[in-house]
């Protein structure tokens, strides 16, 4: 049924995102950039695909920081155009995107502002997707009663904080820990949006978020270990959806070290091969955590590649923005390869299509 | 000989001699204790010299990990460097400078003293915890080596500094101050066995002029003899005369008295 109607408001915008799709570079794009001796090399060659001359007015010492910048800004280009001409629910939609964006944001100024940084370095650094009109008026508070304030005022992250944090949170929490408790409220919330859409946009949206959050559950258990993060405080930081939930979610809880871990997971059949060294010689062998980041990256790309197969549903949208996300990555670890000559790593990127 | 070369001044005595034997064999000594440093610390040296180049060899190698695993937390988490910036709040790793004693030269050596810090190591938490942990060994490794490369660095430039002064010292000794008591060694043997023939012939020439007096009295005594053994004939005593007649010469010999002294000292004798 919402197929019928699905075309009147958001047809268009979902035939763009699949244009901007065919966009995104193939193998063979990646053979071609892999065979380059220089950065000036990759720029020709990226020249010669939807990346365009982006690189053009840049002065000649490349440096791989700036291509980056620049790809993300051809991809926050693209996603202010569709999220100008978005219209409800998909521009709620579309806002939930950039809530991840803001978190990091938030979280940044948060930081700086805690320590009396210059503000404006502040918010250079801070990522243009997760960019709202009011992120300048949190540099302003001085004191952490006030940022806080500030923070339920002036963000659409009001509720994450609201419902997680207290003011006093703000001071005594690593703010790692913050990060990752609102996280946690976003990915839920995110996930609760989801379902109310209903149709596939549900199923789509349902499997991303349900990986993206076995993923933050799966890392906060495995980076915590060892760490002064007692098992309490990180079963708060683990999303209470997902397909570890509840069962996985509470032996990660208590896991010990990466064999319990390994055991937690075992209940979900993707998952298991995620600790399976033995199939990985080729990357990172020898520590499985290390590897671990790369397979999440792969499941991943596929998760978001499954997204395309259907119609009529957003998730294509979310999709698209992670998997140009991974390519600027990729394009970023090559140049990273090319300026360090580490040529033997340079396979190591996740190819998308 | 004494001419050629520098030579002390100095005055050619016996005592002078033996003095500047002593400076000699002193700076022969000094010469082969400072020869010995220096090969001491050359070989130190050359040992450092190998090290420093393993080192910078192994410094670009570590660098180059370093950086690449910095490549690889950017790829996992994206940019993380102002949040570790801000949570790095005591210093983990810290360079400690002791003192090692080569053949009486002073080296620094710095020792790395790592705290088990854990300012950040919740950095990355959601993703990515992994590369950061792996990149800050890495990088804790590079600082390891970067350290252990100052302190190679800094004992080859006072090594360096320290070998120069010693062989310029050991040349000194060797090519100018043993010539130069050399030299004034043999000025002064040349100098006594100068003053040793002049003495010699000094002696000479004294033993000649007395044997030519010796000749001239033994001359005029026997004249006198003569002329006593014509006198003698009416004298009742001609053996204890001749006896006062030859003590008279003696004294004659020594005092070169004239003929009139002679004259009353044989009247004396005559009276005796």
């Amino acid at each position: 049924m919402e197929a019928l109607f699905f075309n009147v408001d958001a047809g268009f915008l979902e035939g763009i995102v699949r244009g901007y799709k065919t966009g995104i570079l193939t193998q063979a794009q990646y053979a071609n950039l892999c065979q380059c001796e220089t950065l000036e090399d990759l720029r020709t060659q990226l020249s010669a695909t939807d990346y365009g001359n982006f690189l053009a007015n840049e002065p000649t010492p490349l440096s791989t920081s700036t291509i980056a910048d620049k790809a993300t800004q051809i991809l926050v280009d693209q996603f202010n155009y569709i999220k100008s001409s978005a219209v409800s629910p998909l521009s709620k939609f579309l806002d939930y995107i950039t809530y991840g964006y803001m978190i990091d944001n938030v979280v940044l100024l948060i930081t700086g502002t805690l320590h009396e940084r210059d503000t404006h370095e502040l918010l250079e650094r801070c990522h243009p997707l997760g960019w709202f009109d009011t992120m300048p008026a949190l540099c302003v508070a001085t004191n952490v009663e006030e940022l806080y304030q500030t923070v339920l005022v002036e963000t659409p992250l009001a509720p994450y904080f609201r419902e997680c944090l207290s003011a006093a949170d703000l001071d005594d929490l690593n703010i790692e820990i913050i990060r990752n408790t609102l996280y946690k409220a976003y990915l839920e919330d995110f996930h609760a949006f989801c379902q109310t859409l209903g149709g596939p946009t549900t199923d789509v949206m349902t499997r991303i978020l349900s990986f993206e959050a076995d993923r933050r559950t799966i890392n906060i258990a495995v980076n915590s270990l060892g760490t002064e993060l007692s098992k309490e405080q990180r079963a708060q930081l683990f999303p209470s959806i997902g397909r570890l939930f509840p069962e996985g979610n509470n032996q990660l809880a208590k896991a010990d070290d990466l064999d319990q871990i390994r055991a937690a997971c075992e209940g979900v059949v993707e998952y298991r091969s995620f600790f399976d060294t033995s199939a990985s010689s080729g990357q990172g062998g020898e520590d499985p955590a290390a590897g671990l980041e790369d397979r999440f990256f792969v499941t991943e790309v596929h998760l978001n590649k499954l997204a395309f197969l259907q119609q009529f549903q957003y998730g294509v949208f979310y999709a698209y923005m992670k998997l140009k996300e991974q390519e600027i990555r990729n394009i970023t670890w090559i140049a990273e390869c090319i300026a360090q000559e580490a040529r033997d790593r340079m396979q190591d990127f996740i190819p998308i299509f | 000989m004494s001419g050629t070369g520098s030579r002390e001044n100095i005055f050619p005595t016996r005592m002078a001699l033996t003095n500047t034997k002593l400076r000699l064999k002193g700076a022969q000594t000094g010469h082969s204790l400072l020869a010995k440093k220096r090969d001491a610390l050359t070989t130190r040296f050359r040992a450092i010299l190998r090290k420093v180049d393993e080192a910078k060899r192994k410094m670009g190698r570590v660098m180059q990990l370093a950086s690449f695993s910095l490549a690889e937390v950017t790829y996992a988490t994206g940019d993380i460097s102002y949040l570790v910036q801000e949570q790095a709040k005591a210093a983990t790793f810290r360079v400690k400078a002791k003192q090692e004693n080569v053949s009486g030269v002073v080296l620094p050596a710095f020792e790395v003293e790592r705290a088990q810090g854990s300012d950040f190591n919740l950095t990355g938490l959601g993703r990515g915890g992994q590369q950061v942990i792996k990149s800050k060994e890495v990088y804790a490794k590079a600082v390891e080596t970067l350290v252990e490369l100052a302190s190679l660095q800094t004992a080859f430039m006072i090594l360096d500094e320290v070998i120069r002064a010693t062989n310029r010292r050991v040349n000194a000794i060797e090519h100018v101050v043993i010539p130069r008591l050399d030299n004034t060694i043999k000025y002064i043997i040349s100098e006594l066995d100068e003053m040793d023939r002049e003495e010699f012939f000094r002696l000479k020439k004294v033993q000649g002029k007395k044997k030519r007096d010796n000749e001239a009295a033994e001359l005029k005594r026997k004249a006198e003899l003569a002329v006593a053994a014509e006198a003698a004939g009416s004298d009742e005593l001609p053996a204890t005369g001749e006896t006062a007649v030859l003590r008279n010469l003696v004294e004659d010999d020594s005092e070169l008295s004239g003929p009139g002294d002679l004259l009353s000292s044989k009247d004396e004798d005559v009276i005796f």
